[in-house]
C-alpha cells in the first residue's frame, strides 16, 4: 500500500515536471521564433529613423538618472562593505581592484539590464498589450504594415544599441563611487586608486561584461514584446502580461548572467 | 467558372475556425457581389466578427477558401496579402486608432507609409477624407482627446482614406448614441454610394443593418441561415430570422445560450 502510494506520488512529481519542462520549452520556442521574425524584418526596408530615436530616447536618455544612481551607489556599497573585511589585512588599496572588476565584469551588466526590464520592458508590454487588447494591432495589419517591423524592431534596435551604452556608463559611474569611499574615507591616493583600479583591468572584462548586457537587451525585448501582443483579456489582462513580463525577464536575465559568467570562466580559464 | 463568379468581390467557401478547441464557424458559405452593401446580422459573439477578419486575412481558416476579387487569399504569402489589403479598408468596434499618433497620421498612416506623397499632398488628401466624415480642423489632436463619435468617424476616414474597392464595417454604431448612430448609418450608405465600394457590415443592430444593406445575411450557429434584401429578411418565415429581427426573447434561440 505504502509502496504503491509511494508510486503514485514519484509518477505525479514525474508528470508535473515533465508537464512544466514542456511549457518552458515552447516558451522559450516562441521567444526564439519572434527573435528570428524581428532579425529578419530588421533588414527589411523602410528604416523608421524616427521611431527608433524615440524609443532610444524613451530607454537610453530617460534611464539614465536611475542608472547613474544605482550604479554610483552601489559603487559606494561595494566600496564600503569590502573596506570591513580589507581593513582588517590592511588591504584597503585592493579595494579598488575589487570595485572595478565586479562592476565591469558583473554588476554593470546585470543591475542595468534589470533596472531597463523594469523600467522599460514593462512599459513596453503595457504599451503593446494595449494595443492589442483595443485592436491597434489587427488594425495595424489591415493598413498593410507588420506588426513585428512596425513595433518590434525599433524597440529591438534600440534596447541593443542602448542597453550596453547604458552599461558602460554604469561600469564608469560604479568605479567612480567606489573612488569617492576609497580616496575620500579610506586615504588611498588618487594616483594609487586609478592604478589598482586599471591595472588588473583588462579589454576582456568590459568586453564580456559588454557581451552580456547586450544579450541581456534582446531577452529585456523579445520576452516583454511576446507578453504584450499576445496578452489577452482587457485591462486585467494586460496587468497580467506586464507583470509576466517582468518576472519573466529577471528570471532570465539572471539564468543568462549565469551561463554566460560559466562559459566565460571556463573560455578564459584555458 | 462558376456561373455569375466573376461578377463576385468576396467569396467564402466551407469556411471553418476553430479556437481554442472550440468550433466558431463551421462550413460557412457567403458571397457578396462587387459594389453591393451587405450586412451580416448575427448576435453577440457568434463569430461575425471572426468572419470579418477572415474576409482580410487577418485569420486564416482551418479549411476552406476565401476568395477576394477571384484570389484564394488563404494561399497568399505575406508580402501578397500585404498587397492585397491596401484594397481593403476596415473599421474596427472601437475605432483602433493609435494611441501614439496624431489624427493626421492615423488618418493618412498608409500615405506616410507607402506613397511617394509630399506632406502638403497627404495634408490635403487627410483634410479632403475628414470632411467627407463631417470633420474638421482636427488634424493635430490625439485619439485621446476625441469622443467616441468623433473616433469612429476618424476611423472611417482612414479606412476611406486609399479610396479601397472594399470596405468592412465591424458594429459601426456599437457604443454610439443613437442620433450619432444615425449620423454613422447615413455616413457609410453615402460614402458606400458615392466611392461605390463593396461592403460588408457587421452588426446586431437590425435599424442600422436596414438602412446599410442592400443584402442581409443572418449568421447563427456558425454558419449563415438566411441572406436575402432588408425586405425579405424582415418578413422571413424562418422561424430564427424572425425572432432576432423582431428583438423576442421567447422563440428558437435559446436567450442563455452564448
Amino acid at each position: 500500500m505504502g509502496r504503491l502510494l509511494i508510486k503514485g506520488f514519484i509518477g505525479n512529481f514525474l508528470n508535473s515536471t515533465y508537464r512544466n519542462i514542456k511549457v518552458f520549452f515552447r516558451y522559450v520556442g516562441s521567444l526564439a521564433i519572434l527573435l528570428f521574425r524581428t532579425i529578419f524584418w530588421m533588414f527589411i526596408p523602410p528604416i523608421r529613423k524616427r521611431q527608433i530615436l524615440e524609443q532610444m530616447n524613451n530607454i537610453g536618455v530617460k534611464s539614465f538618472p536611475i542608472v547613474f544612481l544605482i550604479s554610483t551607489f552601489t559603487g559606494i556599497v561595494l566600496a564600503l562593505q569590502s573596506a570591513y573585511q580589507m581593513q582588517k589585512f590592511s588591504a584597503e588599496m585592493y579595494i579598488a581592484s575589487l570595485v572595478a572588476l565586479s562592476v565591469t565584469r558583473e554588476l554593470g551588466p546585470v543591475l542595468t539590464a534589470l533596472v531597463i526590464a523594469g523600467r522599460c520592458g514593462a512599459a513596453m508590454t503595457a504599451e503593446l498589450g494595449t494595443m492589442k487588447v483595443t485592436e491597434q494591432v489587427e488594425a495595424l495589419e489591415t493598413l498593410s504594415a507588420n506588426p513585428v517591423q512596425y513595433l518590434v524592431v525599433p524597440r529591438f534596435l534600440a534596447l541593443i544599441i542602448m542597453v550596453p551604452l547604458l552599461t558602460i556608463c554604469a561600469d564608469f559611474f560604479g568605479i567612480m563611487g567606489g573612488y569617492l569611499i576609497g580616496v575620500g574615507k579610506l586615504g588611498i591616493s588618487h594616483g594609487m586608486y586609478l592604478k589598482m583600479t586599471f591595472d588588473p583591468l583588462a579589454l576582456k572584462d568590459i568586453v564580456t561584461g559588454l557581451i552580456k548586457s547586450f544579450s541581456f537587451a534582446v531577452i529585456i525585448c523579445v520576452i516583454a514584446c511576446f507578453e504584450g501582443v499576445h496578452s489577452a483579456g482587457g485591462a486585467e489582462g494586460v496587468g497580467r502580461a506586464t507583470t509576466a513580463s517582468v518576472v519573466r525577464s529577471f528570471i532570465m536575465i539572471i539564468i543568462a548572467d549565469c551561463f554566460f559568467t560559466a562559459l566565460f570562466y571556463f573560455i578564459m580559464a584555458k | 467558372m462558376e456561373q455569375g463568379s466573376d461578377n463576385l468581390m468576396i467569396e467564402l467557401k466551407n469556411v471553418s475556425k476553430t479556437f481554442n478547441g472550440r468550433l466558431v464557424l463551421d462550413g460557412l458559405d457567403l458571397s457578396v457581389k462587387t459594389g453591393e452593401s451587405l450586412v451580416i446580422i448575427g448576435r453577440s459573439g457568434c463569430g461575425k466578427s471572426v468572419t470579418l477578419k477572415h474576409i482580410i486575412g487577418i485569420l486564416r481558416p482551418d479549411c476552406g477558401e476565401v476568395r477576394v476579387d477571384g484570389k484564394d487569399i488563404t494561399k497568399l504569402n505575406v508580402k501578397e496579402l500585404n498587397k492585397m489589403r491596401m484594397n481593403f479598408g476596415m473599421l474596427f468596434q472601437g475605432a483602433a486608432l493609435f494611441d501614439s499618433l496624431s489624427v493626421l497620421k492615423n488618418v493618412g498612416f498608409q500615405l506616410f507609409e507607402y506613397s511617394e506623397m509630399t506632406l502638403d499632398e497627404i495634408k490635403r488628401r487627410v483634410a479632403e477624407c475628414l470632411s467627407r466624415v463631417g470633420l474638421k480642423g482636427i488634424e493635430d489632436a490625439k485619439p485621446s482627446e476625441l469622443s467616441g463619435g468623433m473616433k469612429k468617424r476618424v476611423g472611417l476616414a482612414r479606412a476611406i482614406c486609399m479610396f479601397p474597392k472594399i470596405i468592412l464595417f465591424d458594429e459601426p454604431t456599437t457604443g454610439l448614441d443613437p442620433i450619432m448612430g444615425d449620423v454613422i448609418n447615413d455616413l457609410i450608405r453615402h460614402l458606400h454610394d458615392t466611392l461605390k465600394m463593396t461592403s460588408v457590415t457587421v452588426t446586431h443592430d437590425m435599424k442600422s443593418a436596414y438602412k446599410i444593406a442592400d443584402r442581409i445575411a443572418m449568421l447563427y450557429d456558425k454558419k449563415i441561415i438566411a441572406v436575402g434584401t432588408p425586405e425579405e429578411i424582415e418578413n422571413s418565415d424562418n422561424p430564427i430570422v424572425k425572432q432576432f429581427v423582431t428583438g423576442a426573447a421567447e422563440g428558437p434561440i435559446n436567450s442563455t445560450e452564448d
